[in-house]
């Protein structure tokens, strides 16, 4: 593959949005616990959950900081990078990210500062109030950026305009309500939810094994475990779903996923262990488990799932067909309404297939005068390189099943065994910190690795999408990028490890000063502690 | 859907000029005044306690104001899919630069107190200058050249290209009428910077921010006079030639315009949009006096009404206009050819409709839970509760 100004932005925005989404988890995920022992605080107005909030709060800000400041980058570089998929399907994608502002992000930026600054300010109530409004943001959030990558996986409720040469909406419900956007959503933020409750048990259990804030740590565990155990259960159920849809909308990226390369009698089995190869078109060494994939993909014992080679077969004939629609558009764009009414109709039959043709792009400038070996490169070109998604699922399914077992096992420990938690588990606990950030890059590598060569499938080739920039100018923004996040992740990583060796900053019995000053202080009576602590 | 034929395609494009306008100046005028105090952060504030008083003025609020920027991107994406295509990739490097600076901001306000390292504190308040200062300029500089139109042409397919090398494509971006833009946008925001420090810090703050600021508030008005002639003499405008429709296709390549005349025609065509202008004007003398008097509140809200009748004044005379080509005026987007599609355009008025209003009374509460001057005292006895 030879690497030109294609390959180079997709490294640019596979570099920038893996390393926003180091972040964004926690952020979803933190947001929610924060709020869940802010209310229990509320609810029993016991100090240690003031400190515990004040705590977990304090490391959610140094998180929260670099997902948004990087989170900028992931909404300009669909202009500045891909400039012509910004084009062509902004009239749909710009919408829900605009929503996102005006729904989620602004809620969720606007409280995050009340949250820091207004412990003094605010009445109990009205700060729990506030801190949900925070994560109920930070989740939205996510919704709404899911709708949108939902829509680049399954473009439903949208048509190709040959009039003004993009694809417009045509079904706003469609693309809301689309299945694969709110299965996505759904995995996405129980994987936040693990995300944080891996955190939480894996420092807390750092803290019991040094026999520090024995008292926060083992409550943060309980919280940590129940709240784990649920979303651990969601992402891999939801998972499933999502191979479910993943069956009527991206059969190929279902296929390499499963390193299925023919047409198996249904119900197909699923492929456990293997080594992918993309030549010869067969998984060596393959363990099978049989039935399995046919019952998760179809939910049924006789639905076929195709194979990659029959997949490709099937591309091979929406090239063709795209081809037709290719040669109407060249007349509709040049006569506009003065089109012959017999072209429009060979368009309206073809435009589905519109998409297919311009993988034709890559080898001419004419798609619909493509020789028969252009036609057989491009309808290839549809199958993704198998072996790092084959392979990415297992690691991300694996670590899935990984997280399940650890939350059950603490969950036990913390209801039934009086929160007595051997040290070899809280040992396992504070190692096991780094797999959900592993497990979500995984996931996320294999839902835009798996979509290739589209940048939204079926309708705009990777290729064809990004900006008429020169290599020069990528490279320096890439370079640019990579030094400015290389700092960033040495800083952030530096805080939130002073922070978390630092402990609270309040020990209980100040922390429950500051209540009884806050009470005077909200009933009117300045100043009414001679010998305030100064420092909250 | 039916129900967005009950607006025109016409008045949904106009209602969106305007929308993307208000959100552009609620950027301006809320995330403007906390780049402007992150520009004046060396010059106004000498001691750590002092740095601490004038960044804590904005700690709880920059965040909620920096939305209002990205917003204002979602809504050119959403409203507008040609002009985010061809600007964010055609300023490509100008555009990282703001990027660079709206990534170190967030982080600089957040970390920059969390370590009593002297040189710690001191990166990151230079990091907090660049991360005002250089955005505030650069947004004059590309408004500079806007209104000159730059080079990009599209192909039959609408793939949009700008031209040039990348150096010539950056660095004819930094022309002489455009830095003065820059350095006229500048002003503006250190005005409304100033004019925020007033009203929320006293003391030695205070006062170097008024000394300071009403320079400013000089600088932007003297510079939007000058800029105006210079643009009124030394720049042609451009103009839509021959039949349009107003509710077609949004084709650019279906209109014919050319480049020529001037840009102030639009005053004679519609006269009452001098007001703008007018406004701007007013807006920053009275910012100035209020700013030598002491003006706490009217200072403010006197800097608020010269940012908005400057930034309006742009758009009106631009009208319909929004991003014109030098090179094949034929590509220019404007109003009527640059839009989203009719059902896309009403339901992301119907979301605006709903939530703008929401946003504007929360961002009010939290204004007013914050009601107050950030004093020293405040900032030396809350080590760890503030920036």
């Amino acid at each position: 593959m030879e690497f030109g100004i294609v390959e180079l932005s997709r490294l640019q925005f596979a570099t920038t949005a893996m390393f926003h989404f180091l972040f964004v988890p926690l952020t979803i995920g933190l947001s929610i616990i924060v709020a869940i022992m802010e209310t229990v605080y509320v609810m029993t107005n016991r100090p240690i959950w003031r400190q515990m909030t004040k705590f977990w709060g304090a490391l959610f800000g140094i998180n929260f900081a670099i997902g948004v400041a990087t989170g900028i980058t992931m909404e300009f570089q669909f202009g500045m990078n891909w400039s012509y998929y910004s084009q062509y399907v902004g009239d749909i994608f710009g919408a829900p990210l605009a929503i996102e502002g005006l729904m989620a992000f602004f809620l969720e930026a606007t409280f995050v500062g009340l949250f820091f600054f207004g412990w003094d300010k605010l009445s109990k109530t009205q700060h729990l109030v506030v801190a949900w409004l925070v994560a109920i943001g930070s989740n939205f959030s996510a919704l709404w950026i899911l709708i949108a990558n939902g829509w680049m996986q399954d473009p439903v409720g949208a048509a190709f305009n040959p009039m003004t040469m993009r694809m417009e909406m045509t079904d706003f419900w469609a693309v809301l309500f689309n299945e694969v956007a709110q299965a996505k959503f759904v995995h996405t933020v129980s994987a936040g939810y693990v995300t944080a409750s891996v955190f939480v048990l894996g420092v807390s259990a750092w803290y019991l094994l040094r026999d520090r804030h024995v008292e926060l740590a083992r409550r943060s565990i309980a919280v940590a475990a129940a709240f784990g155990l649920a979303s651990a259960f969601s992402v891999v159920l939801l998972g499933d779903e999502s191979g479910y849809n993943a069956t009527h909308s991206q059969k190929m990226k279902l296929a390499a996923i499963e390193g299925m390369w023919h047409t198996e009698p249904a119900p197909a089995a699923i492929t456990a262990f293997g080594f992918p190869d993309q030549e010869a078109r067969e998984t060596h060494y393959a363990i099978h488990i049989p039935y399995v994939m046919g019952l998760i993909g179809t939910r049924s014992l006789t639905t076929e799932i195709p194979g990659i080679s029959e997949l490709v077969e099937q591309a091979e004939v929406r090239i063709r067909s795209g081809m037709i629609a290719y040669e109407a558009l060249l007349t509709l764009r040049a006569e506009r309404d003065a089109t012959p009414q017999l072209v429009k109709d060979t368009f309206e039959l073809h435009s589905a297939d519109l998409g297919f043709a311009l993988l034709l792009r890559k080898y001419t400038d004419m798609p619909h005068l493509a020789t028969e070996t252009q036609i057989k490169q491009a309808a290839n070109d549809t199958v993704p390189t198998v072996w790092p998604l084959f392979w990415a699922f297992r690691i991300m399914a694996g670590l899935g099943f990984l997280f399940i077992g650890t939350m059950l096992y603490f969950f036990y420990r913390a209801s039934f065994k009086r929160m007595n938690f051997p040290r070899p588990a809280l040992h396992m606990a504070v190692w096991m910190i780094p797999a959900p950030w592993i497990a979500a890059e995984m996931g996320w590598f294999v839902a835009e690795f798996g979509r290739q060569p589209w940048t939204v499938d079926g309708v705009l080739p990777t290729a064809l999408s990004v900006s008429a920039l020169s290599m020069t100018e990528v490279a320096i923004t890439l370079a640019g990028f990579v030094i400015f996040y290389s700092i960033l992740f040495v800083v952030e990583m530096g805080l939130m490890l002073k922070y978390i060796r630092k402990g609270p900053f309040l020990e209980v019995a100040e922390t429950e000063a500051w209540m009884v000053r806050h009470e005077l202080r909200l009933a009117g009576r300045k100043n009414a502690d001679p010998i305030a602590v100064a420092g909250e | 859907m039916i129900l967005n034929e009950l607006i025109s395609y016409e008045t949904l494009r106009l209602v969106w000029w305007v929308l993307v306008g208000v959100l552009l100046i609620g950027f301006a005028l809320t995330d403007g005044f906390d780049m402007g105090v992150g520009a004046l952060l060396p010059f106004v504030a000498k001691t750590d306690t002092e740095r601490r008083v004038a960044i804590n003025t904005v700690g709880p609020v920059w965040e909620g104001n920096q939305v209002w920027f990205i917003l204002g991107g979602g809504a050119i994406f959403a409203a507008w899919p040609p002009l985010y295509a061809v600007s964010f990739s055609g300023f490509y490097l100008a555009m990282w630069l703001v990027l660079a600076a709206l990534i170190v901001r967030p982080v600089a306000f957040k970390y920059r107190s969390k370590r009593d390292d002297k040189r710690w504190r001191a990166a990151w308040d230079w990091a907090l200058f660049a991360g005002g200062a250089v955005p505030a300029t650069i947004f004059g500089v590309a408004v500079g050249n806007v209104l000159q139109g730059v080079p990009f042409h599209f192909t039959d397919d609408l793939h949009a290209i700008y031209e040039g090398v990348w150096y010539v494509k950056f660095f004819s971006l930094l022309n002489p009428f455009a830095l003065c833009a820059g350095l006229l946008s500048l002003s503006m925001l250190v005005m409304h910077g100033a004019a925020w420090l007033t009203l929320k810090a006293e003391g030695p703050v205070q006062i170097r921010a008024r000394r300071i600021g009403s320079v400013a508030a000089l600088l932007a008005v003297c510079g939007y006079l000058g800029l105006g002639l210079w643009l009124a003499y030394g720049f042609d405008g451009y103009q839509i030639v021959g039949d349009f429709v107003t509710d077609g296709p949004s084709n650019p390549l279906h209109f014919e315009v050319a480049k020529g005349g001037s840009w102030m025609e639009a005053y004679a065509l519609r006269p009452w949009i001098a007001l703008a202008p007018v406004l701007g004007v007013v807006g920053g003398v009275l910012a100035f006096a209020g700013l030598r008097a002491g003006r706490e509140v009217t200072t403010l809200l006197a800097s608020k009404l010269a940012i908005f009748g400057m930034i309006a004044s742009i758009g009106l005379t631009m009208f319909p206009f929004i991003l014109p080509s030098s090179s094949d005026p034929r590509s220019s987007l404007t109003v009527w050819n640059a839009s989203s599609s009719h059902l896309t355009l009403f339901i992301m008025l119907v979301v605006t409709a709903i939530f703008l209003p929401l946003i504007l009374m929360y961002t009010a509460w939290v204004y007013k839970v914050l009601w107050g001057k950030v004093t020293e005292a405040d900032v030396s006895e809350n080590s760890h509760g503030l920036y």
